[in-house]
């Protein structure tokens, strides 16, 4: 089944010389699965998953055919609408939280906030749900950590408090913008792991956002590569090692590897592809 | 080539172009704003009525025709005429002079000294900024228009008493901006770089810091030239800025109270200069900001 | 010879002690790494050396001269350090050729036109570039700046603090090629500090590995291969980075 369907999105920034796309025409369909987009810092990568939200700011500007989530068509929905919407019913995690959680309320508030807003529960059910959640993503001692202040814990905790967050209101479709970019290898696994798990068990749908085509490969099923606002290809995520496409082949060859015994990585040759 | 297409270069060819190109932008991005135009506008007649003022005044500023004592504004007298019988059109227009030299000497002299003061004090921090900033805070605790009164009472009343009075209590705002900003990049990378390759802390704070701190200074100082101009009059008003003859624009609306109720021209024509100059350099500092935002790193 | 020497170096900020008992060599020609999480203390190590965290104890030797406490106009052109973020490290209001002449100035070295030109050959930045604004290059672009400025005074040792890991990774690629053929060009020693194992593995020929604030095993790079790490700590790190699936689990 079909929960989120976007035809030939476009968004575009004003600039002195004229309109810059920085989306240009994407379309995809996504399932109750996990999909994974990859591309380079200014792939407008990033920009797809904020217009799915609607979130794009003045004086950027989006378009689309078609961007139905659900049989709800995002586009002609208002302002008010779409607030009920996100949170509720599409969730995003962000890149760092340490920009994303309020700093002056407990993470236990802010928690209940996020149910508060989309739900009218009791205030012992919207305790013991918070617990819950906190739990859920695995922290030890949830009592004490709800009282806590975002400055008081670690970036791995903040980043789970975050998913917590986005998950409590359950969501059909969580996007996560490079959720562990700002955290220790270690601890990145965790978080992954922790998203993968939460969102198989509820089967949910998951974007997941990265420029890191390996940990792409390893958390979802299918791949859509980006390059300058355009897909330039999508594969199954078993078969990213086949990729046909020359950016993809390049991106690969560039990372080095654990095993790495050569003495020169290559490098992309821009020009190959520029213009497809 | 056009000169347009010059300065807007992707790969200027020398250091010359590069800075010139920066500034086509931001002019470029300043002339885009219709108040920064509006304020540009004031000021260059401001500037104009100034140096032009003996070929624009239709009389002196000086001269007495006592017959011709508090006439209303007529074709003859395009803002009326004083006490003194004197046009106060063309008082208003000299005293665009005075106007301009007080604005000019106040920011030349304090905000430098701010910049500096506030640079040294954020970029070594510690005991240097405790002291500095101790001196600073002592200056910012007494009301401007207050300890201005009190230095030219100490030094004397007079234009050039007025003006070192004005900018001895106008630089501890600017040493503020410049500290704060100063901390939030002195421990940047390129800081650390340069001392790094072995530059002296003088040339960190010469050739790196004051640089970054320049922008926001001059948009700060230009919206507060209308404050500078405003505390000019009050202390012509006071009788302790500009002496008379001098039409100095403060001394004329001191003058011109007696008649306020009778011959209202006398003290409304040189408050609307006063109002209308504070107005362009309030225009011009906004679209100053928004071209000069440090936060826009200088994009435009 | 050794290029660098670390004996029992204690760094502290304040009253916390960030790094405890730090003590390696790095041979001269060497490229080293230290690797290590956030908070191990790695970059701290780095920039004691460089003479910017002035609160250690012990001794650190670098080209068999012992370093003092700050930073030092004669060593600036013996060791130099490229930091880890591109855009922080380039002055916002300086073009490239000023950044490059700076250094020239501050030690009086002439012929600065010709070398500004070389350096920026060397590094791979076409000559078009030399009078733009930090804001009209890319972030590869700008890293490559970086390298160029602490090049241009002929360093032999260089301090590079995470240099890519800002960088995407095609970009990073190029960067990392960069790195190794300049040494390779100018015999230069890296002390590299990174958190990115792979990388290690490219770049360098031993490591140390940190763990809050003490070296808990120095390896080669062959043992990113085998995951023949000796310390459990290393061998956590060595599968969290995706090396060896089977130890995954001890995670």
């Amino acid at each position: 089944m079909t929960l989120l369907s976007v035809e030939n999105l476009r968004v575009s920034f004003p600039t002195p010389s004229g309109p810059v796309e920085v989306v240009k025409g994407l379309s995809f369909d996504l399932g109750r699965e996990r999909l994974g987009i990859v591309g380079e810092s200014g792939s407008g990568k990033s920009m797809t998953g904020r217009a799915i939200l609607r979130l794009i700011r003045s004086p950027g500007h989006q378009i689309a055919d078609k961007m139905e989530f659900d049989g709800i068509d995002l586009q002609n929905r208002s302002e008010r609408q779409m607030r009920q919407l996100r949170g509720a019913r599409i969730s995003m995690v962000m890149q760092d939280p340490k920009f994303s959680l309020n700093p002056v309320m407990t993470i236990g508030a802010q928690i209940a906030e996020a149910l508060r807003v989309h739900e009218k529960l009791p205030r012992r059910a919207v305790r013991a749900r918070v617990l819950e959640m906190l739990e859920a993503v695995r922290i030890n001692d949830p009592e004490r950590v709800m009282k806590l202040y975002p400055h008081e814990v670690s970036g791995g905790m903040g980043q789970r408090v975050m998913i917590a967050m986005m998950l409590i209101p359950q969501p059909d479709l969580l996007i996560a913008d490079e959720p562990t970019s700002a955290l220790d290898v270690s601890v990145q696994a965790q978080v992954l792991d922790l998203i993968d798990e939460l969102v198989r068990e509820k089967g949910m749908g998951l974007i997941l956002i990265s420029h890191d085509l390996n940990l792409v490969a390893r958390y979802c099923d299918r791949i859509m590569v980006m390059n300058a606002g355009r897909v330039v290809e999508t594969c199954a995520a078993d078969d990213l090692h086949k990729a046909q496409h020359p950016y993809t082949q390049g991106l690969l060859a560039a990372v080095p590897r654990m095993e790495e015994t050569r003495d020169e990585l290559p490098v992309l040759d821009r020009s190959q592809w520029s213009g497809t | 080539m056009t000169t347009r297409q010059w300065l807007l270069a992707d790969s200027p060819s020398s250091k010359l172009q590069a800075n010139l190109g920066r500034g086509y932008r931001m002019m470029h991005a300043l002339l885009r704003n219709p108040l920064a135009v509006v304020g540009m506008v004031i000021l260059l007649v401001l500037i104009f009525a100034a140096a032009f003022a003996p070929w624009i005044a239709p009389y002196s500023p000086i001269g007495q025709n006592l017959g011709e004592r508090l006439l209303p504004p007529s074709f003859e007298h395009w803002m009326g005429t004083d006490e003194l019988g004197r046009d106060i059109f063309s008082r208003v227009v000299y005293g665009a002079r005075i106007t301009l030299m007080i604005v000019a000497l106040v920011a030349v002299i304090s905000a430098p000294m701010g910049l500096l003061i506030g640079a040294i004090a954020g970029y070594f921090g510690g005991w240097t900024d405790r002291i500095l900033m101790g001196v600073t805070d002592v200056f910012l605790s007494m009301p401007k228009l207050i300890l201005a009164l009190a230095f030219v009472a100490a030094l004397g009343p007079g234009i050039e008493n007025a003006i070192i009075a004005i900018a001895i209590t106008a630089w501890p705002a600017y040493a503020r901006i410049a500290r704060a900003e100063t901390m939030t990049f002195r421990n940047s990378e390129f800081i650390s770089a340069m001392r790094l390759l072995g530059a002296s802390h003088a040339r960190i704070i010469t050739g790196h810091v004051l640089p970054l701190c320049t922008s926001s200074m001059i948009v700060r100082v230009t919206l507060d030239m209308a404050g500078i101009i405003l505390t000019a009059a009050g202390l012509g008003f006071l009788g302790l800025g500009a002496q008379p003859p001098l039409p100095e624009w403060g001394a004329m609306i001191s003058r011109g109270r007696t008649f306020i109720l009778d011959q209202w021209w006398v003290a409304t024509m040189p408050g609307f200069a006063i109002i209308l100059v504070s107005l362009g350099f309030c225009f011009l500092g906004d679209g100053l900001r928004d071209v000069l935002d440090p936060k826009q790193g200088g994009k435009s | 010879m050794t290029a660098i020497s670390l004996r029992n170096v204690d760094i502290s900020y304040g009253d916390t002690k960030i790094v405890h008992g730090a003590t390696f060599d790095v041979a001269e020609g060497e490229s080293f790494a230290l690797v290590g999480e956030s908070g191990s203390g790695k970059s701290t190590i780095l920039k004691a050396i460089a003479g910017l965290a002035p609160e250690w104890t012990g001794d650190i030797d670098v080209l068999g001269q012992s370093r003092g406490h700050g930073v030092d106009y004669r060593f600036a052109s013996r060791c130099q350090m490229v930091f880890q973020d591109p855009y922080g490290s380039l002055h916002p209001r300086k073009t490239v050729d000023s950044v490059l002449t700076e250094p020239l100035k501050i030690h009086g070295i002439g012929n600065r036109d010709t070398r500004v030109k070389d350096i920026l050959n060397a590094v791979g930045l076409d000559q078009r570039f030399r009078f733009r604004f930090p804001h009209q290059l890319s972030g590869g672009q700008r890293q490559r700046v970086a390298i160029a400025r602490a090049l241009i005074l002929e360093p032999r040792v260089m301090l590079l603090d995470e240099p890519t890991s800002a960088l995407d990774v095609s970009v990073q690629a190029e960067i990392l090629n960069l790195l190794k053929r300049l040494r390779a060009e100018q015999g230069l020693t890296y002390l590299m500090v990174t958190h990115n194992l792979p990388v290690v593995g490219f770049m360098c020929e031993r490591m140390a590995i940190m763990n809050k604030g003490r070296i808990v095993e120095i390896a080669p790079s062959t043992a990113l291969h085998d995951g023949s790490f000796g310390d459990p700590y290393s061998q956590s790190l060595y599968a969290a980075s995706g090396g060896n699936p089977d130890l995954k689990e001890i995670v």
